[in-house]
This record gives C-alpha cells, structure tokens and sequence, in this order.
C-alpha cells in the first residue's frame, strides 16, 4: 500500500489530485461508499418527505438550548459508531495478526485508525455527549429559558460539527494522521508526517476547539447570571455542579490545546522550530502541553458523569443525595487537582526521581475526592428503595467497573510501577475502564434518564437493559484480556505481534468487542423501537421516574420557553419539596410575556464554511481558506446587524400550551396539578 | 412538537428593546476613548520597546530575555485595565474571582512546565541548558 498521492502544490487545487482519494483501497473505498451513500439517503429522505422546511426552521437555525443539545448528541451516537467500526477493525487486526497471520489491515492503514478512533471517541463522541447532556438538562434544572447565548451555541455546536465532519472527509479525501490520538512530534512533524493527515488532524482539533472553547464560556455565564430566585449555589442540583466544573476547566485548559496545536501547526506550514528535533526545537515540550490540556480534559469528561450519576442515584433510591456538601467539594477539588497531575502522562519522559515523585503524589491525591463520591453514591443507595430501571443498572454498573479503573490508575500512579506499565496494553485497558466504564456508561444512563424529559416519550426498557448487559459483560471480557496481555509485555498499537501466547487473550478480546457492537446494535435498536413506539411509552406528567429536580417540573418535552413561570427555589430537591407539600405543579392564575430569542442560521453558516476553512488549509487552496475565513467573519458583522434577535411570547399563547399541560396531568391523575 | 406561532407575532409594545436589554446586563464600565486611546498607545509603546531592544542588541541575551518577561507581564496588565476595564470595586467580584483562578491555573501551568521542563533538559538532554 501506497500512501495517498501528495500533487505538486498549484494555485487552483493546492495539493489536492485525483489520486488523492485512495481508490485503490477496498476497505476505504466500501466505507466511503457506505458513508456518501448513506448521506444521499438520508438526503432523499428529507426531500421525499418534505422535511426541509421542518428541519431548517425547528432544527438546524434552532438556537434552542434543548434542540441544541439534542443535535450534539446525535452527532455523538454517529460518531460512536464510527469510531466504533474503528475499534472492531482494530480487533480484528490484532486476534488475526497475533496467530500467524498478518491480517487485513497494512500498517499505514493500521496507524490511521487507532487515531481516528482516539480522536473520534474523545473529542467527537465523548465531548458532543457531554456537552449535548450539559445543554439540554444544565439550563432547565437551574429554571432558566435558555443559555446565556443562544446565537453563541448554535454557532458552537455547529463548529464541532464542522470539526466532525473534517475528520470523516480525510477517510476518503487523503488520509488521516498515522500518530495516534494527540499527534507527538517529531512523528507529526513535516519531516516523518509528509501528508495531509496531521493537517486534517489539526485543522480538525482547532476548529471544534473553538466551539467547545465558547460552548464553556456560554454555560459557565448561563450558571452564573441565569439561576432561578432563591437558587443560591449550594441549592444547585450536583449535575449543575459538575457542569460549572466541567466548563470552568474547558475554559481554563483549551486555550493550552488550541495554542499547541498552532505551534505544531507553525512548524509545518511555516517551517518552524517549536517541537522539531533541529535547530533548538523541543518535542518534549509538546509532550507537557499536551497533558497540561489533557489531564484536565479527562475531568471535562468525567466530572459531567460523576453528575448524571449524581441525579440517577437519589432519583431512583427515593432519596436524598447523601453529602451534598462533600459533593460539591470533592468536585471543586478534583477541579483544582486535574491541573497539578499532568505529567503522570510522561513519568518515563526522564523529568527525574523528584519530580515523578510529587506527581505521582498529586495522582494519588485526586483519588481521595473521587472516592468520597463514590461512598456518597453508596450511602445514598444504603436504604433506599432501589428502582433498577435502565439508568441505575447503568450506574451500578459504573460504580463497580470504575472503581476497578480507578484502582489500575493508582497503581499506574506509582512512578515505578509506570516504568514498567508505560505504553503498555495495560494503560489501554485502564482508560477504556475508566472511559467507557464513567464517561461511556454515564452518558448512556443520562441519555435513558433525560430521552423522556427532551422528547415526550421513554426509550423501551427491556432493550435498554439488553444494551446494558451486552456492553457491561462485553467490557470486562473485551478490556480484562489486555490488563493480562500489559503486564506480559505487549505494548500499544502494535498492527503484528509474532508471540504466540497473546493470540488466544486477542481473540477472547476480540469476542469482548463483538459482544459490546451487539449492545451498541441494541442501543440503535431501542432508539427505534421506542421512536415506533412512542405512543405506548408517552411520558404525559413531565416527571416519568418520580424525580428531584426542577427540570421534571415541567412538561416533556418542555415549551420551547422552559418554564411559564420560575419557581422559587428552597433547596437543591426542590422539585422533591414542592410534590412533598403538593405543589409539584402549581398553576399560575396569570402569565407574562416571556423574551425569548429568535432563531438565526448564522451559526450553522459559520460552521459549514469552516469546513471549507479548514479544508483549504489542509490542501494549501489557500484561496479557498482565505475567501472561507472573510466569509465567516463577514457572517458575524452583519449578524451584528440583526436587531431582530429576540421577543416576546404572548400570554394567550403561554396560557394555551399550559392549559393543555394541565389537562394531561389531571387526566393522569396528579391530584397536586390543581 | 410545541408551538411556535409566537414567532410571527408582534412582540409586544414594553418600555425595553432589545438593545437596552442587552445593555441592562452590562453594569461594568464601558471606557471612554480616552482610557482606549491611553491604553493603546501603552500597548503600542510596551509591543516596540523590546522589538528594539532585540534588534539593536542593546543588551546581552541572558537580560533580555527576564526584560522581555517582564514588559510583556506589563502588557496583561495594561490590557486587563484599559481593555478588559479590571478594577477593584465590589461590582466586579466575579471578574476578579475569575480572574484570580486563572491567575493560578497560569501560575501552575508557567511554573510548573519550567520545574518539568529543567529537569528533563538537565536528565535527558544535557549540552542543551544554555539559552546562548
């Protein structure tokens, strides 16, 4: 196999030829075909059923925090299976390579997709999720209408989008990088990285950057500046909590990951010096700005879990979160901490017995606050009336599965035990079980938990609990393989691997991941099932798990305007408070005009263009990256422009869609919706 | 799917527009084009001094570089009073929590590179330590 041909650069299509598509390549070919072919469908779909309109108007120009959300999560559960195909690929190539053979897949081809898939599942189908979760549920458990900038969220979403589908166009257009997930030089230097795959990487990374960047200064101001009266911020509900942690680190640790990446991108477009090995270049340094960003993105992902946990647990225990308080400080804490451990990442870098020695502490001390929460989540269920509906299976699930990642990363943090560890499948093993066993798992539970609250209707149990089952039993058999496989020696990445003993642990690997893709199918098919059967799984009250917090005190799915009228907040149950005197669902005698803003496809312009950005950039079309960028910013200045951004919601209007609420939840018999 | 007729009807007649409501939410200082035009030209004078220091070699390297530091220490602050319209008073005790997180996140991410940085130099690639 040939890498993907590099033209010659010229004016009109820079570096791009051709043969810049590897058409030579079945496996890319099929998947191409596969990918095209499926946009053309759903397309046709669009146009057949004469859904443009629709989508144009309540989606894609929406800046509605909800729809927003709703779309980040879509784009989430694609990319999954994106990367998802990756990961079995990868399997595959591992349990053929081990016995004899030498697989399917060529190195070259090999190198792209452990990339792809670090990149995709972190920052395409971890993140969206995250953030999509954050943006549906944050402003209504805080009873606000909307973020603090819809404009601003509409345009972040779409530049992840952006970010989301410059990654998939290099499957057919060039090629990825061969690096792995976070691209160390001097591998993604010009002088070893030739292609286009580290620019795809780069421009990929930056551009989505952006808008994760502005999604965190959005929702950190909507916590701040929206809250409801009397919600002080020790009544904040834990996953609010953890949103305003999670956001407050993207805030302070992208800039670290978006200012590296412009170095590396400095020294390959313009020659410079930054991470190269010649003329005083450091690529150690790249290495410890990558982690400063890197550790702390950890956190970005995990904290959010840790929060939807949070509301699971007391939700389906009938009680109160245990150690309220502890929760919030454990979560600050972990905050603080996830920017003092970054260089676990590189003990065997060579920084020397002190400093290994004080990270290596730091490491064991971030251990502390996270296993308070995870006894606060104990003592909680201690007594309580478990319901083990598909979200507390998912989080019990988690409790387990993530205390044993935990403990495989307090022994990593030994800097003596990592010498040996270091690059090892057992690292890998470790942050799938902490990966997928938090972040995975959480959002999977956030998703069964809030899928009532966002769309009106529950997602069909009996496959959610298949789904679970599938992923839990095929994680451990899937990842306990690899921790035997590190401490035996094998290292990461590898496409051939001539030790007969590791065959039989790959393929029993291998099975594992075959049982998860049953789990995702089942995933895919409760989705559809319970949108077949949305009628019988209607969620008419609003509140389908007899829940806590103030976003079941309002319809599913809510009015585009949250909340007829703000309640005031007593405590951070305080939906659980109000039911408990009879008030979950007081009804107003008279409503307000309600501000809301206005849709604008401004966001979703500046998001499609920087494709073209970044698609310019990565060919060297540099009138096409230039003519890109003077586009967007001319979008910007004349949304500057539109003062006709917001209004007011009449009265009439608010009353009629309450009325029809109320008389939903009379015919269900809430005797407190009086 | 809720309704949204609302969005075609009229907003209703009320003693605030959008611009002012947009402006309600500022109470911080907006600046006057004096405190922009002093702040301009501090940053202006902050970005030349050590273009030229560097180009007429007016010192050696090794005071420079601490010189440079501290101007461009200078500039932040320069921009967070005169751009960003930092001050103490008690209407800004988000911006200055803020700010302080921040300042400590820098510290540790400055401090913290220099310390990991020193030591891998010194172990992994020693003959590289000096700035010459």
């Amino acid at each position: 196999m040939h890498p993907a041909k590099i033209y010659p650069e010229n004016l009109l299509t820079g570096k791009l030829g051709i043969d810049s598509v590897p058409w030579h390549e079945p496996i890319i070919m099929v998947a191409g075909a596969g990918m095209v072919g499926g946009a053309i469908l759903v397309l046709g779909l669009i146009t057949y059923f004469k859904q443009w309109k629709y989508l144009w108007t309540e989606w894609l120009t929406s800046v509605d925090h909800k729809k927003i959300g709703a779309m980040y999560i879509i784009l989430a559960l694609i990319m999954l299976l994106r990367g998802f195909a990756d990961a079995l690929m990868m399997r595959t190539q591992q349990a053929l390579a081990s016995g004899g053979g030498h697989g399917y897949l060529p190195p070259e081809h090999f190198d792209q997709i452990f990339t792809a898939h670090g990149v995709i599942m972190i920052f395409f189908m971890a993140m969206p999720f995250v953030v999509g979760l954050m943006n549906i549920v944050m402003p209504l458990q805080i009873g606000a209408r909307d973020v603090a900038f819809p404009y601003l969220n509409s345009m972040s979403f779409w530049l992840t989008a952006a970010g989301a589908i410059l990654v998939n166009v290099s499957l057919v257009v060039g090629e990825f990088a061969h690096t792995g997930w976070l691209a160390y030089p001097p591998l993604s230097e010009l002088s070893y990285s030739p292609g286009v795959g580290v620019d795809y990487y780069l421009w990929a990374l930056q551009i989505s950057g952006l808008g994760t960047l502005l999604s965190g200064v959005n929702l950190v101001t909507t916590i701040f500046k929206m809250r409801a009266p009397g919600m002080t911020l020790m009544r904040m509900p834990i996953f609010t909590w953890t949103t305003l942690a999670a956001n407050i680190l993207i805030i302070a640790a992208f800039p670290i990951l978006t200012v590296t990446l412009a170095m590396l991108g400095l020294d390959r477009y313009f020659g410079m010096h930054f991470f190269t090995n010649e003329a005083g270049g450091n690529p150690m340094m790249y290495v410890n700005l990558i982690w400063a960003w890197g550790h702390p993105e950890v956190y970005i992902l995990v904290l959010p879990a840790f929060g939807i946990f949070s509301e699971v647990v007391p939700t389906f225990s009938g009680k109160r979160l245990f150690g309220y308080d502890g929760m919030v400080y454990a979560t600050m804490c972990i905050c603080l901490l996830s920017f003092v451990v970054w260089l676990h990442h590189f003990f065997t870098m060579g920084a020397g017995a002190n400093v290994n020695a004080f990270f290596g502490i730091t490491t064991m001390i971030i251990s502390i606050p996270t296993g308070v929460k995870i006894f606060n989540w104990l003592f909680t269920m201690f007594r309580g009336r478990v319901r083990f509906e598909v979200p507390m299976l998912w989080t019990t699930g988690f409790i387990i599965t993530f205390v044993i990642g935990g403990m495989t990363g307090v022994l990593m943090a030994v800097p003596g035990a990592d010498f040996v560890l270091h690059n090892s499948v057992f690292l890998i093993a470790h942050f799938h079980n902490v990966i997928i066993g938090g972040v995975v798992f959480a959002c999977i539970a956030g998703l069964n938990y809030w899928f009532p609250k966002a769309f009106g209707f529950r997602l069909h149990a009996g496959l959610g609990k298949v789904s679970f089952w599938c992923w839990l039993v095929g994680f451990y058999i899937a990842f306990m393989p690899l921790y035997a496989l590190g401490l035996m020696g094998m290292t990461r990445r590898l496409d051939y691997m001539n030790n007969p003993v590791w065959h039989v642990y790959l393929i029993v690997a291998m099975v594992g991941a075959l049982i998860i893709f049953a789990g995702i199918i089942a995933q895919v098919a409760q989705i559809a099932y319970s949108i077949w059967k949305r009628d019988e799984l209607r969620d008419v009250t609003g509140d389908p798990w007899d829940a806590r917090t103030l976003e079941w005190a309002t319809s599913s799915p809510p009015p585009f305007y949250n909340f007829a009228v703000v309640p005031e907040i007593g405590n951070h149950d305080a939906f659980w408070d109000a039911k408990q005197r009879g008030q979950g669902h007081p009804r107003p005698k008279t409503y307000e005009p309600i501000h809301m803003p206005r849709n604008t496809p401004t966001g979703l312009l500046i998001g499609l263009v920087s494709v073209g950005l970044g698609f310019g950039l990565v060919w060297h079309i540099w009138w096409m990256a230039g003519g890109a960028l003077l586009v967007m910013i001319g979008l910007g200045i004349v949304h500057t422009f539109n003062e006709d951004r917001d209004y007011y919601v009449q009265p009439e209007e608010v009353k009629a869609i309450e009325d029809a609420y109320f008389a939903r939840l009379q015919a269900a018999n809430k005797k407190d919706a009086a | 799917m809720a309704s949204h007729k609302s969005h075609h009807v009229k907003p209703v007649p009320t003693d605030q527009t959008a611009a002012e409501l947009a402006h309600a939410h500022h109470d911080g200082s907006h600046g006057s084009v004096k405190s922009y035009l002093i702040g301009f030209i501090l940053s202006v004078v902050l970005t030349a001094v050590p273009f030229a220091m560097t180009m007429m070699h007016l010192m050696p390297v090794a005071t420079l570089i601490p010189v440079i530091i501290g101007i461009g220490v200078v500039q932040i602050v320069v921009h967070l009073v005169y751009f960003l319209h930092m001050n103490v008073s008690s209407s800004q005790v988000w911006n200055n929590a803020a700010f302080v997180v921040a300042l400590i996140i820098v510290l540790i991410l400055i401090v913290g590179t220099l310390w990991v940085m020193y030591h891998m130099n010194h172990n992994m690639m020693p003959g590289m330590m000096s700035v010459d």
